[in-house]
């Protein structure tokens, strides 16, 4: 052999050199894909940051464990995309932190569950899941009608998702209350969050009640899952990763 | 280090040569099996890598000589689930709703087809035999909110009702308990007058007197309700959320507006077709 490893073993600073570049090789292997890891998501038009209604409705979703029974991936295969919709892009979770992709569906995937379902349904759905899907086996959330959203620190939450990269404007953190607000108040005027948030879904997701419940949110969130990008106008190419 | 190879007497096989103070170590090789499929997996990685997507890149990855994507994929096996289906769908996608309904060989398809839709994306709110549920109207029955034709399903399916769709079915029952056009009491009595309708209650002039004020124009002076307003028959004893004196009250004074999507958009034309005509057979078509 031209290196002798006796060779190397006998001197312990040359062992010390040739062992950092190995494990330096072992470690860019796996480092180097993730500074490029931007190239695999597609750019497609739509995806928005969460309102922050949405935001915290997705907090209760991730509080109840919804994720361990309900995936948000929909796998590009035909029988997934023939029941759920069009497959799921690394887009439409770009905002996500973290992910909701999920590893188990004892529920079905609710990438795409949003507009799906009218508000009533979801409400009625939560509370007693059997009422309106017998065959169900959904644990019932009847308290999230009853209870009021906290939603005091809702600026600086947005404000901690910049910190890590979601872009939040200025405008977007001072409107937090406000926005929150607006989206469960159809009698309100809509434009200034809908320009903030384009596709916003607004409307009285907690049908019965006045006061803005921990329902609202996650009716809200549930009903913007996968509804961002307009699959109809979107050229193929786009797609490609 | 000294190296002498001997053969250990008691295995059989030979030492290293490799000795710590009287020490000796025996070589004991990995299996030839092993050490040449360990070879062939890292021909089969290089292999892998060539011809499928593999390496990351700075702008992309490697795209690997047979050019495979899941997606691609995807769409090539829907593209030929469409073609293998094409010659019913494309049938049944230029044919008109009340032509189909009279060819057997399309209504056969027609059905299986609507029954699949059906089950994959209805029976969450209608139920999997269609029976709904409250809050969810039943589909089996003769009770018809916006009308039970061919082609008056077709349109709620493909616009839905009260939601954000230019042509879904619009209408509005006003809240008269929360908005304060009636008061509690004359909520109460005009219960009782829908209820009489039914023959379930006893009637006040009084309750008779505002129904012929409020409720006349959409439900109809004999409560017979009026489907191009979506306004249901309140004579007929079947209830969407529920008959009893309680929830009739809460539909006065609350309001009650069901909303459903439209699926124009989510189904393709020849699905919306197939899913009014399952409907419209589930047995309470008109």
């Amino acid at each position: 052999m031209f290196i002798r490893h006796e060779w190397i073993e006998k001197n312990a600073i040359l062992m010390l050199v040739l062992t950092l570049i190995t494990v330096s090789i072992g470690g860019l292997v796996q480092i180097i894909p993730l500074f490029t890891i931007e190239t695999t998501i597609e750019r497609v038009d739509g995806v928005r940051p969460y309102t922050p209604l949405e935001l915290l409705g997705r907090n209760i979703y991730i509080r109840e464990g919804c994720y361990v029974c309900h995936s948000q991936q929909i796998r590009p295969f035909k029988d997934e995309v023939e029941r759920y919709g069009h497959y799921s892009l690394a887009a439409e979770s770009m905002y996500d932190k973290p992910f909701q992709w999920g590893s188990k569906r004892t529920g079905p995937d609710l990438a795409r569950v949003g507009g799906r379902y009218s508000n009533d349904w979801h409400v009625a759905h939560l509370a007693s899941p059997r009422a309106v899907v017998p065959e169900s086996i959904m644990p019932a959330y009847p308290f999230l009608a009853d209870k009021p959203l906290d939603y005091g620190d809702i600026a600086q939450h947005l404000k901690t998702l910049r910190a890590v990269g979601t872009p939040y404007s200025d405008e977007m953190i001072a409107n937090a209350k406000a926005d929150l607000e607006a989206q469960v108040n159809p009698d309100l005027d809509p434009t200034a969050l809908e320009k903030r948030y384009p596709r916003v879904v607004v409307g009285k997701f907690n049908g019965s009640t006045t006061a803005i419940t921990e329902m609202d949110a996650l009716v809200a969130y549930l009903q913007m899952l996968g509804t961002l990008v307009r699959f109809g106008d979107l050229p193929p190419e786009r797609l490609r990763q | 280090m000294p190296t002498k190879i001997e053969k250990d007497t008691l295995s059989g096989r030979d030492t290293t040569g490799h000795e710590w103070d009287g020490v000796k170590e025996l070589n004991t090789p990995l299996p030839t099996w092993w050490v040449y499929t360990f070879y062939a997996t890292i021909v089969f990685a290089a292999v892998y890598c060539f011809l499928y997507p593999s390496w990351p890149w700075l702008n992309g990855h490697l795209e690997g000589s047979l050019g495979y994507s899941s997606r691609v994929e995807l769409t090539q096996a829907l593209e030929a689930q469409a073609k293998s289906r094409a010659v019913y769908v494309d049938r049944i996608r230029a044919t008109p709703l009340a032509q189909i309904a009279k060819e057997p060989e399309l209504l056969n398809f027609a059905m299986a087809g609507g029954r699949s839709a059906f089950q994959t994306n209805c029976m969450q709110c209608h139920g999997a035999g269609g029976a709904g549920s409250p809050g969810f109207p039943n589909l089996v029955d003769d009770d018809w909110i916006w009308g039970g034709s061919l082609d008056q399903i077709y349109t709620t399916i493909r616009y839905g009702i009260r939601n954000a769709d230019d042509k879904s079915r619009q209408s509005m029952m006003p809240r008269f308990g929360v908005d304060g056009a009636l008061t509690g009491a004359q909520v109460a009595a005009v219960t009782d007058y829908v209820l009489s309708l039914s023959g379930k209650a006893k009637a006040t002039p009084e309750g008779a007197k505002i129904y012929q004020e409020q409720c006349v124009a959409c439900h109809g002076a004999e409560g017979k309700g009026n489907q191009e307003l979506g306004a249901p028959n309140l004579a007929d004893g079947l209830w969407l959320y529920g008959g009893d004196r309680d929830s009739v009250y809460r539909s006065i004074f609350y309001a009650r507006n069901g909303s459903m999507p439209a699926w124009n958009g989510r189904l393709d034309e020849a699905t919306l077709k197939m899913l009014a005509i399952y409907v419209h057979a589930l047995g309470g078509g008109r």
